[in-house]
């Protein structure tokens, strides 16, 4: 017990406190501001369904891309212990392409929107999303480029790039069946993008318990050269990473697209590689690379999103969202830090040994 | 060295005046119009800009027109000199930068060169171009709040969706809503800017429909924030559009846009109009007279109840 406790502050499920306790402050903040913010209500939307409407819906089903990303992003940090900072720019490309490929099938057979043209339009964007994953894999695991300055290349161009696609048009798509995706499926009450994450999540439990890829990752992040002397293809290992972060990429920016119809090159899934480093620290994943958890940044989205929603509901102007967003985030990575989480640590084997000390002598006397 | 880069410098310049004049062919009795613009790829609103610009300036109507594309002020200006050494009648700019246009006016007016500026300002004197026909954002924003007005709503109780903070499309576009919050004849719900992301959009709409809030009008600063405000509204089951309980206006004027309109699912997009040709070409051929420098150019309001697919073919932007 007393060993567990010490564990918990300081290593072992110590990589999930910062973002469990951060969850457990908002809940507890929102439940003295309004407890109204928690409830959940049964709504019909306007196609008639039976829809789960509430800020907590809200919450899991806005941070949806970001988790998504997220999961990507933690594994190229594992593996190169750096950040890719395109992956806004890249998912804009992916849903560039996805609506190109869906506009070029409608205009060649002359129909509406099929569902194979939505499954070929969403492989069409894998395959160019995971082609830019192998660009940015390779400067950085064959050419040895810092991963901030590899990627900023596509963090630059990328959205000039998705401009091209679509010749600078901002085209809509609409039909039953990207409304799904970006909404509900008719007769389930769940977001369909939170299901997308719940699947993806899955998948990358799969892979780690089919592969080796968890262990191998980990021990290219702690040191390359060891791992490669050990008989490890580190620079598989790396430009891998990428090419899967690049499946999350075009996934999120599938949902993306879908959520409204409409693919705009500038403003799909702005800012977001911030929040998905964010993500990814708040997760207590170390950005030096090495150990990870990628359940940590699933709720490191989920913190992020929860905080947005938080100071909407307080109707803090969004030009001031991110200030307060700020103020928070330095909060809960101080907390996070090596310094502080050692202090805890020290603080509360103290108090123990001073217990135990006093049963000690309570015995004696 | 220094000689060397001379020469090189004096065989470029020989080469593009060789270049720039293969193109200057010298047919008559044309009116000579170069157009410096913003390349089409840049916006809806632009590729229907240069759309309507060739359409004016056609060979049928009696022009000759060139044209040049640039987002960089500096290779805007070197086409317009360009243009000035090549010989044109009449010089249209729609500038990507409001300053360091002087010298290069000042050049056109001595060659006696009409200069005409058309969907942005430049700050130059006034003497140094005929006229500038520009969008005036008031004045679109009075339009729609005055349309908004017309509707007779009991009880006015707006979501206000704003652009990027400081652009002329928001000042211009919040003005008149301003007027009436502080007026107490509407109620402002909440007025937050989503920076012209339609995901951000949405999420505003979200937060109010959470906390409960009624509201009964989405005014959202253009056509991609009012679709993202429609997305919330749909999850939510609030019905909008004509009939409906929440009054969606966007702004713009895309054909997608219409096109919902059309189908009554909103009910009001301002136009911003890309033109300016038509009313440059009466001013060149002298049917109309400039009564002032800066000419506004007239911006309709469509309505849902009386919108047609004419409309939509004639004013739409995109496809």
């Amino acid at each position: 017990m007393k060993n567990n406790f010490k564990r918990f502050f300081s290593s072992g499920l110590g990589q999930l406190t910062i973002p469990i306790i951060s969850i457990c402050l908002l809940i507890i903040f929102n439940l003295i501001r309004d407890p109204s913010f928690f409830s959940i209500s049964i709504a019909h939307n306007n196609d008639g369904n039976m829809v789960l409407a509430g800020n907590l819906i809200s919450i899991i089903n806005g941070a949806s891309e970001l988790a998504i990303l997220a999961m990507g992003m933690t594994l190229v940090t594992a593996a190169c212990g750096g950040q890719d900072i395109s992956v806004g720019a890249a998912a804009a490309i992916a849903g560039s392409v996805f609506v190109k490929i869906i506009k070029m099938c409608m205009f060649d057979f002359n129909s509406d929107i099929k569902a194979g043209y939505i499954i070929l339009a969403f492989l069409a964007a894998c395959v160019v999303a995971m082609l830019f994953g192998a660009f940015n894999g390779t400067l950085v695991a064959v050419f040895k480029i810092q991963p901030m300055i590899a990627t900023l290349i596509l963090f630059t161009c990328g959205r000039s790039i998705a401009y091209w696609i679509n010749g600078g048009a901002t085209p809509t798509v609409s039909s039953p069946i990207i409304t799904a995706i970006g909404g509900f499926i008719p007769g389930v009450p769940i977001p369909t993008p939170v299901i997308i994450v719940v699947v993806m999540a899955v998948l990358f439990k799969l892979l780690f318990h089919f592969t080796s890829l968890e262990l191998f990752t980990q021990s290219v992040g702690i040191n390359g050269n060891a791992a490669r002397l050990n008989g490890i293809n580190s620079t598989f290992i790396k430009l891998l990473s990428f090419i899967i972060l690049g499946i999350c990429v075009a996934v999120a920016g599938t949902i993306g697209v879908s959520r409204l119809g409409l693919i705009n090159h500038e403003t799909l899934l702005i800012d977001i590689e911030m929040d998905t480093i964010l993500a990814v620290a708040i997760g207590g994943n170390s950005l030096g690379g090495g150990k990870f958890k990628i359940g940590g940044s699933i709720l490191g989205a989920y913190v992020i999103q929860m905080l947005t929603i938080t100071l909407y509901a307080m109707k803090v102007s969004s030009t001031d969202v991110k200030a307060y967003k700020a103020v928070v985030i330095i909060l809960l990575v101080v907390i996070g830090s090596p310094v502080v989480k050692k202090y805890f640590g020290r603080m509360v084997s103290k108090a123990k040994a001073n217990r135990s000390e006093k049963k000690a002598k309570g015995a004696v006397e | 060295m220094k000689k060397f880069g001379a020469l090189l410098l004096v065989g470029v310049l020989a080469l593009s005046f060789a270049l720039t004049g293969c193109g200057a062919g010298g047919k008559s009795g044309k009116i000579k119009v170069g157009v410096v613009n913003n390349p089409p790829s840049e916006s809806g609103y632009r590729e229907a800009n240069v759309k309507d610009m060739e359409a004016v300036f056609s060979a049928e109507n009696g022009y000759e027109l060139k044209t040049a594309y640039s987002l960089k002020n500096d290779e805007q200006l070197q086409a317009a000199q360009g243009f000035i050494t090549e010989g044109v009648d009449y010089l249209l700019i729609s500038a990507a930068e409001t300053t360091g246009w002087d010298e290069v006016l000042k050049k056109a007016k001595e060659a006696g060169i009409k200069v005409y500026l058309f969907d942005r300002m430049i700050d130059v004197d006034e003497s140094l171009y005929e006229a500038a026909v520009v969008s005036d954002m008031a004045k679109e924003g009075d339009t729609a709040v005055n349309w908004l007005l017309d509707q007779k709503l009991d009880e006015y109780n707006v979501i206000h969706i704003q652009g990027a903070m400081g652009s002329d499309a928001q000042i211009g576009r919040t003005g008149a809503l301003d007027a009436q919050f502080a007026a107490g004849t509407m109620n402002k719900v909440v007025q937050q800017t989503a920076t012209w992301d339609e995901a951000e959009a949405k999420k505003i709409v979200e937060s109010v429909i959470n906390s409960g809030e009624d509201f009964n009008v989405i005014y959202a600063e253009n056509d991609g924030m009012a679709k993202g405000a429609v997305a919330a509204l749909d999850e939510a089951g609030i019905t909008h559009g004509v009939g409906g309980k929440v009054i969606v206006m966007g702004f713009d004027c895309n054909k997608w846009a219409l096109r919902e309109l059309l189908a009554q699912k909103w009910n009001y997009d301002g136009q911003c109009s890309p033109f300016q040709a038509q009313i440059i070409s009466d001013l060149i051929q002298g049917k109309t007279t400039a009564s002032s420098k800066k000419i506004i150019n007239e911006e309709k309001g469509f309505d849902a109840t009386t919108l047609t697919q004419a409309d939509i073919d004639t004013y739409g932007l995109g496809e």
